[in-house]
């Protein structure tokens, strides 16, 4: 034969058991190898993916194995956790759910976490790295810790207030002590029970459906999540920018705003809503106490667009990462217009939107003297057992004018609450400077107007700096006579006693 | 032989004595119990925070079976592979542990107290066989009876009424059995005997067709129809993994026995034809196939997680270390946790780490079971040691592939671990015939002695 065959003791040459057992036993270690690569793959690469899946029931599991670390507001808890004996040990609670809503948010088993139970929620569920005294230690033996508190900035008093005031009506309320930006106060109407949905049974479903198919949007978060056109209010903004900018340098020297006010490029006249405005060489205080539209429109567009996106951005319009830690939506003031619009923006209108947080914030910022502070809702983080993992610090926003032109301002505020529009805010005993916005929505105008009002106030005599601002809308009253004086300025009147009354 | 393995060429240094190393294979006996009690004790610290009261009870019960065990091997097979009992004793003390653990999340359905019985008749048997199995070569003897009684125990499940979907057990009263288990042994025995005899025909005799030389159909036939019976019966049962272990083990004895690599080829041509016909067919199959494709299909399709899908779940929560045994969720999986998916369990609390030290006992097992058939003389026992290795093999790979979503999921007991009696039993026994063999392998001729 030419060919050699190869060598072996099988059959006529090939291969014996000896090789052939050799390869099959290779084989069958190669099947155990390849088990190993897929046991990797699984546990390894994808095992973030799964563990994530939505229909991985284990981090919900996890999440509620223990206590819910609490939400306080001062030294009392408004939150708790209540044993259920089903397949997630615990489930949360709240002391007083439609109160705080606002604020807390709801840590719902089968519909997740949002505002600050979502924003701490590792603190609060327990695994957040700082509350771990041997971190790795405990990320290796998966040790979980109990889980922290959070405790916010409210005042008790103000918050309570704010609810009362708004009672039955659609609105919200936000308040905020201007020297340190903590927010005192958050409220939003009609509220919700974040507790009625917190496990996962068939009455949670029902109760969460309800909520959701609700008209009146109670789950709408109108202080943070929802922006209006601020009206009049935002004329503090255009004084601001006009004073600031040197436009104006006495608000008792009469300006040379024309009446009527022909807005520019266009042959449309900007109309006031009192006669008493239709006069030519107001001076700026007499304009915001009349809340004359025709000479803050003219302003706003001397001042310029530039200025008057810098003075509004430095009050956190256009801002859309204002987190404190909860995020609000972004307020609204275009960085391109004609001056037309810039006219009608100046007052309010045309494209301006704002969250009563940020409108807040104006009011903080002049009585701050110019110093806008950056809005925090925590005060501070501790663990289980009260040993702090994160104190608040006050921090600075921007500058959004010097002392001198918010002094000015602030003069402009006083005379409107007590000559003006705000006469409702008035308190005996306490200097409180506002501004009211009644501001028209709708197709044509068509929509009940929201009712603004904006403002700050200190006790008499006091030279330090006004312990509270506030902000208040209300989007949809019952009342036939809506405008921010009449249905927005008790309502910040009484906050604003809450607070000075502490 | 130049290609002798590490045994053989011990046993033929003349004038130094073979090693028995029973000694070291008490040590290891007795490190496996430790371990399976610190298990133990594991569950039940993480559970109830507490040593367990029956640690000491539980350690003594898997004690004592692994010390006879280990005592009868001092005793008739002394020159035995010291690996193989303590691959065993390890093995079946994480199953029983395992087992433990999840009857702990399964109030009113004990299963490890009737595993530590059936591992107790393994045990009783594992001696059975080592002391009456002197010479495994007596086998032979029965290799046609032992295929009857095997085709008998195959076909008794069709008149007891099914278990969950499919007619494999055997129910009398409260003891069922799972003979298809059983049979795989008395078939590896038929196909040793009958391949060993008839190697040379089915390598050399017969028709070429191309490059393929295909055996006569007489010597053939015998076996391609003990096989498809067996097969037959498997699928009417709807028994996918253990007709598909069946088949992986025919194919691989056929190629140890005649070195046709053609067989490799055809086998693997039947079987990807048989499953895309059984899928085709069978709707029950046909979801599995589904499932494997995309495990996580049934969410995007709004049908919650399927069985696979918490298979995979469980090991991904395991990660790298697990979440310690006692302390996974492995529950979720519902149904067959404790015997189909006991690895996910084992993949979730013990974690990568311990998944792979799982598979390398397997594969040093397996090895062990090669290397003793490779190390033996008679093409018997060299072709029935290597069957038996490669079920080890083949069943870790249809089971543990299966709930890792690497093949389609076929039920199968992972051998040793998982719950099932008739799983252990056999599983003892083919350990015990492979300390029969690998005595006989590495023990010295008489005439050196």
């Amino acid at each position: 034969m030419a060919r050699i065959r190869p060598r072996g003791n099988g059959p006529q040459g090939l291969p014996g058991i000896s090789v052939t057992g050799r390869r099959a036993g290779t084989f069958c270690l190669l099947l155990i190898a390849t088990l190993c690569v897929q046991a990797t793959r699984v546990q390894v690469f994808e095992a973030k993916e799964l563990d994530h899946n939505s229909a991985n029931q284990r981090l919900t599991i996890e999440r509620y194995s223990q206590p819910r670390g609490n939400i306080l507001v001062g030294a009392d808890p408004v939150t708790g956790s209540v044993p259920t004996g089903g397949r997630y040990d615990y489930k949360r609670s709240y002391t007083d759910g439609p109160m705080y809503a606002a604020v807390t948010g709801f840590a719902s088993q089968a519909y997740g976490n949002t505002q600050l139970e979502g924003t701490e929620d590792d603190l609060l569920t327990g695994t957040d790295g700082r509350l771990a005294s041997w971190a790795v230690w405990n990320a290796l033996a998966r040790k979980q810790n109990p889980g922290g508190d959070v405790y916010t900035t409210l005042d008790r008093a103000a918050q309570e207030a704010a609810m009362r005031g708004l009672g039955s009506q659609k609105g919200a309320v936000a308040a905020i002590e201007p020297a340190t930006g903590r927010i005192l106060a958050l409220a939003s109407t009609p509220s919700y029970d974040p507790g009625s949905f917190a496990g996962y049974s068939s009455a949670d479903q029902t109760a969460w459906n309800r909520l959701q198919t609700d008209t009146d949007q109670p789950m709408l978060n109108r202080a943070l999540r929802q922006t209006y056109p601020p009206g009049s209010t935002f004329k503090v903004v255009t004084a601001a920018a006009a004073l600031a900018d040197g436009i104006v340098t006495d608000i008792d020297a009469p300006t040379d705003a024309p009446s009527p006010y022909v807005m520019p490029g266009t042959t449309t006249p900007l109309v006031n809503a009192t006669s008493a405005c239709d006069r030519p060489g107001l001076s700026l205080d007499t304009a915001m106490v009349l809340s004359c539209n025709s000479v803050l429109g003219y302003l706003g567009v001397q001042t310029g667009l530039d200025r008057m996106v810098g003075m509004a951005a430095s009050f956190g319009f256009n801002d859309g990462r204002l987190d404190m830690p909860v995020r609000p939506a972004r307020s609204n003031f275009d960085t391109k217009m004609n001056q037309s619009q810039v006219a009608l923006s100046s007052i309010g209108q045309f494209d301006t939107a704002a969250t009563p947080l940020v409108m807040a914030m104006v009011a903080a910022g002049v009585a701050n003297n110019g110093t806008v502070m950056r809005p925090q809702l925590v005060d501070k983080l501790t663990k289980s057992d009260g040993a702090v993992v994160q104190l608040m610090k006050p921090a600075v926003y921007k500058r959004a004018m010097t002392p001198e032109v918010a002094g000015q301002v602030q003069t402009l505020m006083t005379d409107v609450v007590e000559d003006g529009t705000g006469r409702n805010a008035r308190i005996g005993g306490a200097v409180v400077g506002g501004k009211t916005g009644t501001a028209q929505h709708g197709v044509d105008n068509s929509g009940t107007p929201y009712a603004w009002f904006i403002s700050w106030a200190k006790p008499a005599g006091s030279t330090a700096v006004p312990p509270v601002a506030v902000a208040v809308v209300i989007a949809d009253s019952d009342a036939t006579d809506v405008t921010g004086g009449g249905l927005a300025a008790p309502i910040a009147r009484s906050v604003m006693q809450a607070v000075l009354g502490r | 032989m130049a290609t002798s393995s590490a045994v053989t060429r011990t046993a033929a240094r003349p004038g130094r004595p073979v090693p028995t190393r029973r000694t070291t294979e008490l040590v290891l006996v007795l490190a496996a119990v430790l371990l399976a009690v610190f298990g133990y004790i594991e569950v039940g610290v993480n559970v109830d925070g507490t040593v367990p009261a029956d640690a000491a009870e539980y350690g003594a019960a898997l004690g004592v079976l692994a010390l006879a065990a280990h005592a009868v091997v001092r005793w008739r097979a002394r020159y035995a592979d010291p690996l193989l009992l303590p691959i065993a004793v390890l093995l079946n003390g994480i199953g029983l542990v395992v087992i433990y653990r999840l009857d702990r999340a399964t109030a009113g359905r004990s299963a490890a107290p009737t595993q530590l019985l059936w591992s107790g008749l393994g045990v009783a048997l594992f001696i059975a066989v080592v002391l009456m199995v002197r010479d495994h070569r007596r086998l032979r003897r029965y290799a046609y009876v032992g295929a009857l009684a095997a085709l008998v125990l195959l076909v008794l499940p069709i008149f007891f009424p099914p278990v969950y979907g499919a007619r494999i057990w055997i129910v009398i009263g409260p003891l069922s059995f799972q003979p298809g288990e059983f049979a795989k042994i008395l078939l590896a025995v038929f196909f040793a005997a009958y391949l060993a005899v008839h190697r040379d025909a089915l390598a050399l005799t017969g028709r070429r067709v191309w490059r393929w030389q295909l055996p006569r159909g007489r010597v053939f036939g015998p076996v391609l129809l003990i096989w498809a019976a067996f097969v037959g019966v498997l699928v009417l049962e709807t028994d996918l993994g253990m007709s598909l272990l069946y088949f992986g083990l025919f194919v691989v004895m056929l190629y140890v026995a005649t070195a046709r690599t053609g067989w490799i080829a055809i086998g693997l041509a039947l079987a990807a034809l048989g499953t895309v016909t059984v899928g085709w067919l069978s709707p029950h199959v046909h979801s599995r196939l589904t499932d494997w494709l995309d495990p996580l299909g049934s969410i995007a399709a709004g049908k919650g997680a399927n069985q696979i899908a918490q298979s995979l779940f469980a090991f991904a929560w395991g990660g790298e270390l697990g979440t310690g045994l006692g302390n996974g969720h492995s529950m979720l999986i519902g149904f067959a946790a404790k015997s189909d998916f006991i690895l996910a369990t084992i993949g979730e609390e013990l974690g990568l780490t311990g998944l792979i030290a799982l598979f390398l006992l397997y594969a040093l097992l397996i090895s062990r079971g090669f290397r003793t058939g490779i190390a033996l003389r008679d093409p018997f026992g060299r072709l029935l040691a290597i069957g038996l290795a490669a079920i080890v093999g083949l069943q870790v790979f249809v089971v543990a592939g299966g709930v890792l979503a690497l093949i389609p999921l076929t039920g199968m007991t992972l051998p040793f671990v998982a719950q099932g009696g008739s799983s252990v039993v056999t599983n003892w026994i083919i350990v015990a015939l492979l300390v029969r063999m690998s005595d006989i392998a590495r023990r010295p001729a008489p005439e050196e002695a």
